[in-house]
């Protein structure tokens, strides 16, 4: 071994020796400007002058260790409210898809729905969505489950981002190669089984990290309902502000948020990474 | 009557005319090569054989009925009819066995455990029985086109085509999926290559045709088309091809 005495007792070669110290050189590099620049934050900040207003109002130890329970409570809505459209938006995103890119004439109806859909939810902001529905719709006068704006929020929010999944996954199954689809068909499988059993699965598979970032938009507009009734976690946060008027539960709130987004953010940047590099 | 029949086929492509009548009697068991230039229109007739993409005028008859009529379910063609191509495509999300299980499971309708068996030997006589669990991108290029191949002939077609199965190969891998032909002419299987093999063409073939513009320039036997070709555009390919 070792013929031309590049490999070291520790069994790296040189080059690997080599990297090792470029890696450690940089990481050390990266580490003291990360502390220089939050040092200067942390001693720089408080000295400005509204600096001890600000954090009476917003970083207030006493009123987040009060709030915080009950906003995680609170945040409990969001989720439930998540857990169920989610699903309900990936099915009717996925149907929507389908309906856009149906070719036989039968179903010419169903393409024109689909894209009239696609461009209404789109076109609108969810938050008019949210009230024309949230509001709407109960006010026809509904007997009571009927009339709740958990239902209709839902369905507020359902609407709107299967519009946008929908795009997500026409994307996807344009993305297959269309010689994936000629080799299917000259098996002799049908329009429908070619979808079915081989665009499909490839074109889910490739629009899974977008999938995710609309998953952590979708967890974030859950607290647009607020507006319509739920006490979910942003109208929590509000009873708390007049109640203790102080800003800071709005801060747990967003800590609250930001524990959930930020893994999922960096889970689906990963997920982005590793296709990425699968396809080259 | 010949197993495939092509009679005055022509294909185009908006302004663009690829196949320019094109007649081609193919017979049960031969195997037929098509040579020539490229984009001398070899991909497409293979694809229109097919059905794959629809003829504007000619005939193509199978077992003497047209298969080419306008408005024929397509389907059952191209189960009787199996293909291979250049760059394989095998489904990159199922492994070597669902890949050449799907299409008799879906068309057939055969359970899995009745394929099993019968697909388990066509793994093993292509040298491939260690590799059936295996995704495609866990293989070479030459295990993969033999997957195609075993992929197309788990549907037990009587005809089939291939477009350049070996082009898009390391010159190493070339000989193994030649053989795999070698095996299916033995067996009897009636087939159209279009190939730049010219060697193989050569020794394997019981016929060559040479395409150019979409036309079948000329045919014949190997030896007379590659020994005496009688067309000077014939000639200055194999000229060419031949260096
Ligand atoms: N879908 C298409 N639309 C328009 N033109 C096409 C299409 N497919 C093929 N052609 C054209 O038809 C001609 C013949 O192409 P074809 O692929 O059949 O040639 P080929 O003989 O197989 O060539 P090669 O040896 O390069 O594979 C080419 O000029 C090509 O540009
Ligand atoms: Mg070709």
């Amino acid at each position: 071994m070792a013929r031309h005495k590049t490999t070291s007792a520790a069994g790296m070669t040189r080059r690997e020796r080599y990297d090792a110290q470029q890696r450690r050189r940089s990481l050390i590099v990266a580490a003291s400007s990360t502390a220089i620049v939050l040092l200067a934050i942390v001693l720089l900040v408080p000295m400005a002058p509204g600096w001890e207003k600000v954090q009476k109002s917003f970083f207030n130890g006493a009123v987040l260790a009060k709030s915080f329970p009950k906003l995680l409570d609170a945040f409990l809505i969001n989720v439930m409210i998540f857990a169920w459209s989610a699903p309900a938006i990936a099915v009717l995103g996925l149907l929507i898809a389908l309906a856009r890119d149906a070719t036989a004439p039968a179903l010419f109806p169903l393409r024109i729905f689909g894209a009239a859909f696609t461009d209404i939810f789109r076109g609108v902001p969810v938050i008019l969505t949210v009230y024309l529905i949230g509001f709407g719709i109960p006010g026809l006068g509904l007997p009571r489950p009927w009339n709740s704006p958990y239902i209709w929020g839902s369905l507020a929010l359902i609407l709107t981002y299967s519009a946008y999944v929908a795009e997500i996954f026409r994307s996807g199954i344009d993305s297959v190669h269309h010689s994936q689809r000629a080799a299917a068909l000259s098996l002799g499988l049908s329009d429908r089984q070619v979808m079915r059993d081989v665009v499909l699965p490839q074109a889910i598979r490739n629009v899974v990290p977008s999938q995710m970032n609309m998953l952590i938009a979708l967890q974030k507009d859950v607290s647009l309902l607020s507006f319509i009734g739920p006490v979910e976690i942003f109208r929590q946060a509000g009873v708390f502000k007049s109640l203790l008027a102080n800003f800071t539960p709005y801060v747990g709130a967003a800590i609250i948020f930001l524990a959930v987004t930020i893994p999922a953010t960096r889970y689906a940047d990963h997920l982005l990474a590793r296709q990425r590099k699968e396809r080259r | 009557m010949a197993k495939l029949e092509l009679r005055g086929v022509v294909k185009r492509f908006g302004d663009v005319t690829v196949c320019n009548g094109v007649d081609l009697d193919i017979e049960a068991g031969q195997m037929v090569c098509l040579i020539g230039a490229s984009g001398g229109g070899k991909s497409t007739l293979l694809r229109c054989i097919n059905l794959l993409e629809p003829i504007e005028d000619g005939e193509i008859r199978l077992d003497g009925e047209d298969i080419s009529v306008p408005g024929l379910d397509p389907q059952g063609v191209r189960a009787r009819i199996g293909m291979v191509f250049q760059n394989y495509n095998l489904f990159p999300h199922m492994t070597a066995l669902e890949n050449v299980m799907l299409a008799p499971r879906r068309v057939h309708r055969t359970p899995r455990d009745q394929l099993r068996p019968a697909v388990e030997t066509l793994f093993r006589r292509f040298g491939l029985a260690e590799r059936m669990h295996n995704y495609p991108d866990q293989l070479s290029g030459g295990q993969q086109q033999r997957v195609a191949i075993v992929r197309a002939l788990a549907m037990r077609p009587e005809v089939m085509l291939f477009d350049e199965i070996t082009s898009a190969l390391d010159p190493q891998l070339v000989g193994e999926v030649l053989d795999v032909l070698l095996q299916l002419k033995q067996e009897g299987m009636t087939m159209v290559l279009a190939t730049h093999e010219m060697g193989f063409a050569r020794e394997a073939a019981d016929k060559v045709c040479f395409l150019k513009a979409g036309r079948i320039v000329e045919q014949g036997p190997p030896e007379q088309l590659f020994g005496t070709p009688e067309h000077p555009e014939t000639q200055a390919f194999l000229a060419r091809a031949l260096k």
